[in-house]
């Protein structure tokens, strides 16, 4: 079906459920096109796999436009594959040479879960934010947007925090597993803003809280996290938060 | 004409929902508390309705098939949002936000429907920033405004090119925040399989887990659907690979009418087909027309580079035809005048179904301005292309950083190829003022429900509609219907309608399951697409869609024979998941059809070859086809049309011209 014509051989990561033990499985793939996606490779292995009525390789992905944060492989070592700042499903085949070996593995982190194959379980992440990632405001009469000037400057640097897409490359590539820059994304998106002033230093606490509720590792600084993180969020924020937490600790049980 | 009633309350159209608001009946906050309401779908009309009514008191249950709320597909959403403030002090209203969504629908939407829209769009800007959403903003600290086709105002709210990504998120944080306080339990990794519905009410879903692969029932006093468009029958489209239609189908044979079907919303700013590997469709944001030109060779077959084909022999087709609008034209119409050159042989690059978006001259414009700033008032060409490349990349950066991820050109020295894809469905199942399907009980949201873009959607409005719909309007409107549910205890799920809906959608897993066939379901969804694509796309006729409508039936009849779903059913298995959603899709492409070929006339998204101008506009016939066309679902698959007739008090009708 494909019109290319790149040879490749994937090793891929197959396991069943969370119960079995999972193994690398070998395949051999054809006529790959550059032009496809990273994804679309899948597509045409599985494809192959069900006509040979074996079972396809389950992974996980949705939007194939890279914001959605679905996708999740490690690819021959590295979250998203070897291109800075793309997720897997906007990876091309031109990244890869005819003949190549590539090993494709699930997120690997105690947080995380595989649930089938390439697929695991981030829900770790949605209860991070549960925890504090907000701005208590219910539905209702907000004042007028331009009742509250914001900055330039700030309202780009909170935006540019709010990128992440919460793939969890960050976790996936930390050796301790730590899911500090994605939390300190939301944190940093929230305390540079005005309206996140009054929650600031409990939502800090909060989340923290959980994130290490749910088994993530500490930060030693190695910023793996950030050169792996497909929309570039900084380690800036990392500082950010820490700071805000240890700011947090010197402020008195009733103002927190 | 009308034999549906869409409960339009009585008044004059500035103050109907007003009045409305200030008369629906209430729910004591200690009867909220014992009221269930489940929510189909997390995107911005499912999460924004959910968290809601959690914070209003309800007790509310959301489910999504993603492994997040977050993930939901309005995430991808581009551009921007519109929002009538005036801060532009363009003269915007909220009369003409009003009227540009009238026309921009051809006159195929409710008045009532519309101008409520325009009247909340204000609130949902207060709201998302309230909610820290960072949108976009100026030097002074307002928020900036941006352009979008069909308007002559700048009502456009964005952040980057990520707007719908950070409107999400703010739903979605006040969902997890509802999550956090045990007011909305969620489901994640569910799909809808079934609506329950006893003595005529929508009472609860039947839900897939779709890990385990367990079949789960949930009772609800009321059943909220925000599910999405249904662009996948296309096979190719730029919605997600996981958007369906299964959850609004499935209510659509337990009695909803399905409105409008036919229309769709093809875009004219997509990456075009690289080869038949491809998967799905990448947008690239109407924005992008704010600043490019839009043209192909004056010269058929020209195998020239852009670069080598000066500037005298260049078409400028949309500023030719449409002067006023330019490249701003609505979606629809810059659709289909680019096929038309692409059909003349005019195209460009290798497939030559593609035109060209160019940067260069607003590029150059802007160099010239930044020089200006910096105190150079004859600057030459390197220097504006320089300076107005960093404006461009400024705006437009991650849009091009995408564009050449996906085709490895570089956009910012040459122009863009683009072509139409479709990308966003008008139509969804009928509702009335409320949000109401005719299933009473049974809502739906967003663009799921069919209610006010009429039969072309304007860009930005989209993400309006999603949260107008749930922050706004539906938990205002679902108090009508719950006040009369405060007697109403929770059903046991063991009555006997959740027992056969359970068994009716076991059935269709366990059927799928065994066919043993030997195609994928992707070969059919492909098949299907094509047909959809080539019969029923950017321009259709009668012959063609009879030809389909016989086409679809026998690749039904084929797929229930031959389909080839490997797996089991109690595990996690996306073969089985998309067979049941790809079933779904083959009766509602014939739906589509047939609905195409009942409209006799063009109209938006809806090009009839038969009807259309000499000048080759949409040829609307207001006097037979001003209706929306709600259609019901017959037993085998068989539909039966309901008419409600549009009413147009407010607007004067008129053939719609961007000249």
């Amino acid at each position: 079906m494909s019109t290319g014509n790149m040879n490749l051989t994937l090793k891929v990561w197959r396991q069943k459920n969370n119960n079995t033990k999972g193994a690398l499985v070998d395949y051999k793939l054809s006529g790959i096109s550059p032009d496809m996606s990273f994804l679309e490779m899948f597509d045409v292995l599985n494809e192959d796999l069900i006509n040979k009525g074996e079972e396809p390789v389950v992974f996980d992905h949705d939007c194939r436009e890279g914001i959605c944060g679905m996708c999740s492989m490690f690819i021959n070592g590295r979250p998203h594959g070897p291109k800075d700042l793309v997720t897997t499903c906007q990876l091309h085949m031109r990244s890869f040479n005819d003949g190549d070996t590539i090993v494709v593995e699930p997120w690997r982190a105690a947080a995380f879960p595989v649930v089938k194959d390439l697929t695991v379980d981030r829900s770790a992440f949605d209860r991070v934010i549960a925890a504090g990632g907000f701005i208590s405001v219910n539905t209702g009469n907000a004042q007028d947007a331009n009742n509250l000037p914001i900055p330039k400057m700030q309202a780009d640097a909170a935006f540019e925090a709010a990128a992440c897409i919460g793939c969890g490359a960050c976790v996936a590539t930390c050796k301790n597993a730590s899911a500090m820059l994605f939390v300190s994304a939301k944190i940093s998106q929230l305390a540079l803003l005005p309206q996140g002033q009054p929650e600031r230093y409990r939502r800090v606490q909060s989340m923290v809280a959980q994130m290490d509720a749910e088994g993530f590792g500490n930060c030693t600084n190695t910023g793996a996290c950030e050169a792996e993180c497909p929309k570039g969020i900084s380690l800036e924020n990392i500082a950010r938060m820490n700071r805000d937490f240890a700011t947090s600790k010197f402020i008195s049980e009733e103002t927190v | 004409m009308s034999d549906i009633n869409s409960n339009i309350p009585e008044g004059d159209l500035t103050s109907k929902w007003t009045k409305y608001k200030s008369s629906v009946p209430l729910v004591n906050p200690s009867n909220k508390r014992t009221i269930e309401v489940i929510i189909v779908g997390s995107g911005l009309a499912g999460a924004s309705a959910a968290a809601t009514l959690a914070e209003m008191g309800y007790k509310v249950k959301c489910f999504c098939f993603q492994d997040s709320p977050r993930r939901a597909h309005s995430i991808a959403a581009q551009g921007g949002i519109n929002a009538a403030k005036n801060y532009q002090n363009d003269g915007d209203s909220i009369y003409r936000l009003f009227y540009d969504t009238i026309k921009g629908g051809d006159y195929r939407a409710r008045e009532a429907n519309v101008h409520r829209l325009a009247e909340v769009s204000a609130n949902i800007i207060d709201q998302c920033v309230a909610q820290g959403v960072p949108l976009a903003r100026e030097y002074g600290g307002l928020l900036d405004n941006r352009s979008f086709g069909g308007t002559q105002v700048q009502r456009t709210f964005y952040a980057a090119g990520q707007t719908g990504q950070q409107l999400l998120l703010g739903a979605y944080s006040a969902l997890e925040r509802q999550i956090g306080m045990g007011k909305v339990e969620m489901f994640t990794r569910h799909e809808m399989l079934e609506v329950v519905k006893i003595d005529g009410k929508a009472r609860g879903i039947i839900a897939r887990n779709l890990i385990t692969g367990e079949i789960e029932r949930h009772f609800g006093h009321a059943v909220v659907l925000g599910t999405g468009g249904y662009g996948n029958v296309f096979y190719l489209s730029t919605n997600a690979m996981g958007s369906n239609v299964t959850a609004a189908w499935k209510a659509h044979k337990q009695g909803a009418y399905f409105a409008n079907p036919c229309y769709t919303q093809i875009h004219p700013t997509c990456i075009p087909v690289s080869g038949d590997h491809q998967s799905k469709l990448t947008l690239m944001s109407e924005s992008l027309r704010n600043d490019g030109r839009i043209w192909v060779p004056k010269k058929k077959d020209d195998n020239r580079k852009a670069s080598e084909i000066p500037e005298d022999e260049r078409d400028y087709y949309l500023e030719r035809r449409y002067p006023a609008f330019g490249n701003l034209v609505p979606r629809d119409v810059a659709s289909r005048a680019a096929k038309e050159r692409c059909d003349a042989g005019y195209g460009v690059g290798a497939s030559k179904l593609a035109v060209y978006l160019d940067f260069k001259a607003n590029t150059e414009r802007y160099g010239k301005i930044e020089a200006a700033k910096a105190g150079n008032h004859n600057p030459d060409k390197e220097t504006c292309m320089r300076l107005g490349t960093a404006v461009i990349k400024e705006k437009y950066g991650n849009l091009f950083d995408m564009y050449a991820q996906i085709t490895g050109e570089n956009p910012y020295e040459t122009p863009m190829r683009i072509y139409p894809a479709v990308h966003y469905t008008m139509g969804g199942l009928w509702v009335d003022y409320n949000l109401m399907t005719s299933v009473p009980g049974l809502y739906c949201t967003g663009e799921a429900n069919f209610s006010d873009h009429g039969a072309n959607r304007l860009g930005a409005s989209a993400l309006m509609q999603g949260l107008a719909d749930g922050y706004f309007v539906l938990p205002y409107t679902i108090g009508a219907y719950l006040s009369k549910e405060i007697s109403t205890k929770a059903i046991p799920t063991d009555h006997p309608a959740f027992v056969e809906a359970e068994v009716r959608a076991v059935g269709i897993l366990n059927t799928l399951i065994n066919i043993k066939g030997t195609k994928s379901v992707d070969h059919f969804h492909k098949r299907l697409g094509n047909i959809m694509w080539e019969k029923c796309g950017m321009a259709r006729n009668e012959k063609g869609l009879n030809e389909a409508i016989q086409e679809i039936r026998a690749l039904r009849e084929e797929f229930w024979k031959d389909v080839r779903v490997p797996g089991a059913a109690n595990e996690l298995n996306p073969e089985l998941e998309k067979a049941g959603r790809v079933a779904d899709f083959i009766e509602l492409g014939e739906l589509m059809c047939i609905d195409a070929l009942n409209r006799n006339e063009s109209c938006g998204g809806h090009f009839r070859e038969e009807y259309q101008t000499e000048e080759g506009e949409a040829l609307r016939d207001d006097e037979n086809y001003a209706y929306v066309a709600a259609w019901e679902f017959k037993e085998g698959v068989n539909f039966e049309l309901h008419k409600e007739e549009l009413k147009f008090e407010n607007i004067k009708v008129a053939q719609r011209s961007y000249k």
